[in-house]
């Protein structure tokens, strides 16, 4: 049994950097590569795949990126945790397979597949049962979106990737699964933790928390500082040394870009953090309030003295359904009064779709430049503003309302305001909004299934 | 004397639907005390009217030296519902530290503000 193991994050997200995993295996000591594919409305984008293509669903980007990387891991006993199986995990996991055959890994690795997570065939008999999936931010009913659901999944936590890598799994492949469960999950096996050690349990949550979005732990989107963190251009993404005892040290690999710092990992800690005394998952309850974080020498920051509580007894279950169309339109103005003819274009474009009678859930104008990210707070631009772009988007479950506004944006050029430019793009695309629902559902409710096959 | 937060913190933020939250952090141990002082949720509140909709929590992480703010109703909506620029709010923690706060004499001398 190791004491320390080294977990590397590769993706924080599906689009992330392509070669930043890649760097991870080839550019220094690792055990395991960590990768998070997916955002919350990923699932109905690969659900809408599958529907297209039944062998589709997954990221596809992980299969090359496995085809590239497999013989290193191999050679040096790297194991891959990855929730890029989305909807069709079994898929996943059998071009995987592909690809190792074919680079001569037939017999040689082993692919760990979890299931379990999805429940959308289950969603009529879970409501007639009473477990009402209702929305946890809005308490509102699931009955109001049912016949507009996409996809349906349990978030899954560790413990079903731990039965895989005991399995030998070289590659566990889950759908949706939990970020911090892909870090959490090779301490998990490494470490022998118990079900029960709730505070070495937290201390990996809160590992897999830090370095789940990739290069935001290591010197990305990082406001300390932010002009003299060194050669961004090739950073190194972070990397949980983990020790058996429940501390852990972020840090990265020599001679990248970046920088792993306490304040750094200060910032990425409160990133989409809720109520800091319980980040709740499905392995444990991290209390955020007790992390101790030290200075361990260069782009080195250790973590320890992490509390725990018993994991709920429920599961997060992330539902998309179909909610409408939106469509955003921009146009650039110039100086002089910049601002005042945007706000004039806005007036104009706001009475035409008045005139032709369109009826939208929502109309918003932003003025790229004055107001739109800090809004008022921005207080009134200068006379001298150079340039500001008008956007204006509209969200409706009209379809042909938001695709006559999308034809109303170009001709503002020739009909409105002088000193405008900027639609080289074209007309901007109508898009069909597919929405978050978040629920609980009783962990009962779930069994992961967990199978390990060959290449 | 007043002074901008941005002298004082540093901050990220993020949401979860249509929450935003903004973790505020003290570039220094000694402003920790000042930021739970004046950094109210009622102070928040006002900071993003117009903005923020709904209630705001604040939770203290003082081993970060650091506060959490929840700004509910705050992302039109909130993920790919929402129509604005910055859905995601991630730009809520430099609207935050605009912010201007009161501090005594002798904390912007001791800090060397004043």
């Amino acid at each position: 049994m190791k004491n320390v193991i080294r977990i590397a994050a590769g993706q924080g997200f599906w689009g992330d950097l392509l070669e930043a995993p890649v760097r991870q295996v080839n550019e220094g000591p690792i055990d395991y590569l960590m990768l998070d594919y997916l955002a919350e409305v990923t699932m109905s984008i690969m659900q809408k795949q599958k529907a297209r293509d039944a062998g589709g669903g997954y990221a596809k980007d992980f299969v090359p990126l496995m085809k590239q990387i497999l013989p290193t891991c191999v050679e040096r006993n790297i194991c891959v945790t990855a929730n890029a199986g989305g909807v069709n995990v079994k898929g996943c996991a059998k071009a995987v397979q592909e690809v190792a055959r074919e680079i001569g890994l037939a017999g040689r690795i082993r692919i760990g597949i979890v299931t379990g997570d999805d429940i959308l065939p289950r969603i009529d008999e879970l409501l007639s049962r009473g477990i009402e999936l209702r929305n946890m931010d809005t308490d509102a009913s699931l009955t109001t979106v049912r016949d507009r659901i996409q996809s349906a999944n349990a978030y899954l936590g560790a413990r079903p990737m731990v039965t895989a890598l005991s399995q030998e799994a070289q590659v566990v492949i889950t759908g949706r699964a939990t970020d911090t469960g892909l870090t959490l999950a090779p301490m998990i096996h490494e470490f022998g933790w118990a079900n029960n050690d709730w505070d070495k349990l937290a201390a990996g949550t809160v590992a897999g928390h830090i370095i789940e979005c990739g290069a935001q732990a290591s010197g990305g989107n990082c406001q300390f500082e932010w002009s003299n963190i060194p050669d961004l251009a090739n950073v190194g993404f972070p990397i949980a040394e983990a020790s058996s005892d429940g501390t852990f040290v972020i840090t990265k690999h020599p001679g990248t870009g970046g920088r792993v710092s306490i304040p750094g990992i200060k910032e990425q800690l409160v990133y989409e953090m809720g109520d800091p005394h319980e980040y709740i998952t499905p392995d444990c309850i991290a209390d955020f309030t007790t992390i101790r974080l030290e200075d361990a020498g260069v782009d080195r920051v250790r973590a320890h003295s992490v509390k725990g509580q018993p994991a709920t007894n429920f599961l997060k279950v992330s539902i998309s359904y179909s909610a409408g169309f939106k469509a955003v339109g921009t146009l650039v103005y110039a100086w002089p009064e910049a601002y005042e003819k945007a706000k004039a274009a806005d007036k104009i474009l706001r009475e035409r779709l008045d005139r032709l009678g369109l009826k939208f859930d929502q109309v918003l104008t932003e003025f790229v430049g004055v107001n739109a990210t800090h809004g008022t707070l921005a207080g009134e631009p200068p006379p001298s503003l150079a340039e500001v772009q008008l956007r204006v988007g509209v969200r409706s479950e009209n379809r042909d309302a938001v695709e006559r506004f999308t034809k109303e944006i170009a001709p503002l050029i020739l009909t409105g305001p002088p000193g405008v430019t900027g639609f080289a793009g074209g007309r901007p695309k109508v898009e069909e909004i597919v929405a978050y629902w978040p629920a609980l559902i009783p962990k009962e409710e779930i069994t992961p299934v967990v199978e390990v096959i060959d290449a | 004397m007043r002074v901008s937060l941005i002298k004082l913190a540093h901050a990220r933020s993020g949401d979860k639907g249509d929450t935003a939250n903004v973790g505020l952090i003290a570039l220094r141990e000694e402003f920790y005390p000042i930021l739970v002082r004046e950094v109210t949720a009622t102070r928040i509140k006002g900071h993003f009217r117009g903005i923020c909709h709904g209630d705001v929590e604040r939770f203290e992480l003082p081993n970060l030296g650091a506060l959490n703010f929840l700004l509910h109703h705050s992302l039109g909506g909130g993920g790919t519902l929402s129509l604005m620029t910055d859905a995601q709010g991630k730009t809520f923690s430099t609207a935050l530290l605009r912010m201007q706060i009161d501090i005594t004499d002798e904390e912007a001398q001791s800090i060397g503000l004043s």
